[in-house]
């Protein structure tokens, strides 16, 4: 039965990820996109759903979901309209559907009345009831083989269906702006049956062959719903730079079965000497049966995923971050050794660097993944919360593509969750109060991520009434957690609420008020090596701002050396490099100067001296100033003794063995086996005011 | 060299025996990773005088300690003839910069001896005791003292 329980697995898996587009659709539309897609991706959506828990005798869940699609066939035939109190009931079902999947993956199910309750709800939003005929509850295994990807939805509409015709050939342009076939032809064929034939009847023979120029074409047949326009789009990026034509070949075939296998011959023959070459993500399956009904490529399904654990993954990082040291070592070696000069050496170095880097995007690509998932779970604790705490709210993100390593993602969920509740709980007012404040009624909760400096850089920013700093000091004095008689700037005010055990809701709701939330939230995000800043303005609205360290195993350093140390800048941080003249540096009270960049004018600071390596400087030293951006705050210059190298470099923690150092991101091993550190430039500025900050376990005494 | 000591015996204990500072000591043979040659470590800024900085150990970047320093002792030679102890200390790697491993000694349980009373308060804390062979007083080291206690890995 081993088998079977790893297809339940894999259900679950597509159904959190059908889950998260039915509930991006949704949103859509709530934002007015009521376009034909948009309702079709959430229709398939909860019938991909529907259909997988069939096949799983999961009989609640493919009640609710036939009901709920019920609902959603309606208003993709038209016959309902978007409005609020109906997307608010189908985004209620949509939550209740992901509880309910939720709760059959632990093999329980929930409460059959309340299920009832909510598509009652949807379906009293519907107007009237809808239809259950029991007939399309029944579900052939059939479904498993796809394991569910597959999308029967697309079936019934076989009408729209016709041959396509296309021949495409780019010309040398295309390829020297950069242009990949390749990807077009992924797209063109991504939905559909596909046979694609390569044309290289025009290729040369060997001598008078030039790199330089396009010799290739290919003819597609396509079985396609799209239109022409629709097809033309995928090429319109390379428009004028290739041969397109487009021809319908058969009109619409009206058996479904007999539509799908492609032509046994195609109308064009390709050149003898090239055989058929299937689609790289489409494989067009010639050989299909029938009975399959579709090709698995066909579906609009999500791709073939493995799940893999990720230490393994880890171990690859590890593997790969020696590799590239290895191979830098190697380089150096041949580079020093007198036989040098070979140039199939030189070659095979050359093909050995870009296979390294080749791999090393690859896996970091399995490691990093945007943090759109983990927003797209915060639209549901805005509703929920908001809808507890009697408040209207809407969320707003940014920067979802924005790549972060999956483990931190994994681990900004709960500390997310707690910063959005209390934006909603603590940082909004009641509805009421905001329209007496001449505010829309609906609060803003804004999620933003960014990679900023060589860091990753997440706000939770409110458009509430901001930190009341009179009633925090109050609560903390009242609380004793400060002294009745202490000064404190706004600032450390506004880090009370840091402190463990502080609230300040007056009313202890469900949601947060409990005491527990933002000291959690710091010390959860100092596990990831993190800080947590806050920033208010009264009135306006409170700034969550989380910033990570870079733990994406590899970044682009700039290899420098100050005071005798070689150090690493990542590149993402630096602005420029120059070697000012005398008369741009200026001192500024006893120890501290400054430099003038162009009338810019930036703290400059002595890497050396920072870092504590050295008490002064000689002749000759910190002679180049490199210029780096500081977070939000603009700009410092950091002198530095001599610039290396720029080359990717292979991060590694200083926490499993030593601890953290300020100023100091992380460390890395360079070409010669030596380690080398990595600055972390804001940190750098920060503690250079301070320069004994002992942190780490070794070095506190 | 990889230890794989006869663990399975409890009565007897097999330590890695070094100098440094012109005194003999020893630590556990499990605690014991690996012996290295001596390579020129990594500056870390804002570290304490007995930490000589960072090295490379096969991608793992490992602090080096001066035990001599750790222990209060004299400075030792800066040679590269020094040898680097690679230590597991409470799920951390730690290289111990000594002058030389003399020997791997076995030794009964009973033939470790506590710590004798005269010595400070510092040395006694990282000793667990002394063993005597053939006149030479061999210093046990406690390795989980090595790095100051009750602090949490870097908040």
């Amino acid at each position: 039965m081993a088998g079977l329980i790893d297809l339940r697995d894999i259900f679950f898996v597509e159904a959190d990820e059908l889950l998260s587009a039915l509930e991006e659709g949704l949103r859509a539309i709530q934002t007015g996109a009521h376009d034909t897609d948009t309702v079709n991706a959430v229709f398939r959506a909860v019938h991909s759903i529907k259909g997988g828990a069939g096949a799983f005798d999961l009989k609640a869940l493919v009640g609710f979901a036939h009901r709920f699609e019920t609902v959603l066939d309606a208003l993709r035939a038209g016959k309902l309209q978007p409005e609020p109190a109906l997307l608010g009931g189908l985004l209620h079902a949509s939550d209740h559907l992901a509880d309910m999947i939720s709760a059959a993956r632990q093999g329980n199910a929930t409460d059959p009345e309340h299920d009832e309750r909510v598509i009652a709800a949807l379906e009293q939003h519907a107007g009237g009831g809808g239809s259950k005929e029991e007939e399309a509850f029944v579900f052939e295994p059939l479904a498993l083989d796809g394991p569910f990807g597959i999308d029967a939805v697309r079936l019934p509409l076989p009408s729209g269906t016709r041959d396509v015709t296309l021949t495409f050939r780019p010309h040398a342009g295309a390829f020297a702006s950069g242009h990949d076939p390749c990807l077009l032809l992924r797209d063109l064929c991504a939905d559909d049956p596909a046979e694609v034939c390569l044309d290289q009847s025009a290729l040369p023979d060997a001598n008078s062959f030039d790199p330089g120029q396009s010799y290739l074409g290919w003819k597609v047949i396509l079985q396609t719903e799209r239109t022409d326009p629709q097809l033309l789009a995928i090429f319109e990026f390379i428009d004028g730079i290739c041969d397109l034509t487009i021809a319908s070949a058969a009109p619409p075939i009206p058996d479904v079965a007999a539509s799908l296998p492609p032509p046994s011959s195609p109308p064009l023959a390709p050149v003898p000497s090239a055989p058929p070459i299937p689609a790289n993500t489409a494989p067009a399956q010639t050989s299909a049966p029938p009975a399959a009904a579709v090709s698995p490529a066909a579906g609009t399904g999500p791709r073939p995923t493995i799940r893999v654990d990720i230490d393994r993954v880890d171990r690859l990082v590890d593997i790969l971050g020696e590799l590239v040291i290895h191979q830098a070592m190697l380089t150096e070696a041949i580079e020093q050794s007198p036989g040098f000069g070979s140039v199939e050496v030189d070659r095979s170095l050359d093909q050995l660097r870009q296979l390294s880097r080749q791999i090393q995007e690859s896996v970091m690509a399995i490691r990093a993944q945007p943090v759109k998932p983990l927003f797209d779970r915060m639209h549901r604790i805005v509703r929920e919360a908001s809808m507890a705490a009697g408040k209207a709210a809407r969320l707003v993100t940014e920067g979802e593509a924005t790549e972060v390593d999956k483990t931190i993602i994994e681990r900004l969920a709960d500390p997310l969750t707690h910063m959005i509740r209390n934006a909603v709980d603590h940082g909004l007012e009641k509805p009421s109060r905001r329209t007496d404040l001449g505010k829309p009624s609906e609060g803003v909760i804004k999620l933003a991520a960014a990679h900023r400096s060589g860091r990753i850089v997440i706000t939770v920013q409110d458009d509430g009434a901001g930190i009341d700093r009179e009633k925090v000091r109050q609560i903390a004095i009242d609380k004793g957690l400060v002294a009745a008689s202490a000064e404190l700037t706004p600032q450390e005010i506004d880090a009370l609420l840091f402190l463990p055990g502080f609230s300040t809701a007056t009313e202890v709701s469900a949601l947060s008020g409990r005491g527990v939330g933002m000291d959690v939230v710091r010390s959860e995000i100092a596990g990831l090596g993190g800080r947590v800043g806050i920033t208010s303005v009264r009135g306006l609205g409170t700034t969550l701002t989380i910033s990570l360290p870079l733990t994406l195993a590899v970044l682009d350093g700039m290899v420098f050396v100050a005071a005798g140390q070689t150090l690493v800048l990542p590149v993402s941080a630096i602005i420029e490099t120059l070697r000012p003249e005398p008369g741009m540096r200026h001192s500024l009270g006893q120890a501290d100067s400054v430099l003038d960049v162009r009338g810019r004018c930036m703290p400059l600071i002595d890497v050396g001296m920072a870092l504590g390596f050295r008490r002064s400087l000689q002749p000759g030293e910190g002679e180049i100033v490199v210029v780096v951006e500081r977070g939000d705050d603009g700009a410092i210059a950091l002198m530095v003794d001599g610039i290396r190298d720029q080359r990717q470099v292979v991060i590694k923690g200083l926490e499993a063995n030593y601890g953290q150092i300020p100023g100091i991101a992380a460390a890395t091993v360079l070409g010669d086996g030596s380690v080398a550190l990595i600055l972390d430039p804001t940190d750098l500025a920060a503690s250079g005011q301070s320069p004994s900050r002992p942190v780490s376990p070794l070095a506190a005494e | 060299m990889r230890a794989t000591g006869s663990a399975t015996d409890p009565n007897v204990r097999e330590l890695v025996a070094f100098r440094t500072a012109r005194q003999d000591f020893c630590v556990d043979i499990l605690s014991v990773r690996e012996i290295r040659g001596w390579s020129r470590p990594a500056l870390l800024p804002h570290a304490p005088h007995y930490v000589q900085g960072v090295i490379n150990l096969r991608g793992a970047v490992v602090p080096i300690l001066d035990l001599a320093r750790r222990l209060g002792l004299e400075p030792i030679e800066d040679t590269d003839r020094n040898v680097i102890i690679v230590a597991a200390i409470q799920n951390r790697i730690v290289g111990l910069l000594v002058e030389a491993v003399t020997d791997i000694l076995t030794v009964p349980s009973s033939g470790v001896q506590p710590t004798p009373d005269l010595a400070s308060e510092t040395t006694r804390n990282m000793l667990r005791g002394v063993v005597v062979q053939d006149s030479r007083l061999i210093r046990l080291l406690d390795v989980g003292q090595l790095l100051p206690q009750d602090v949490e890995p870097a908040a």
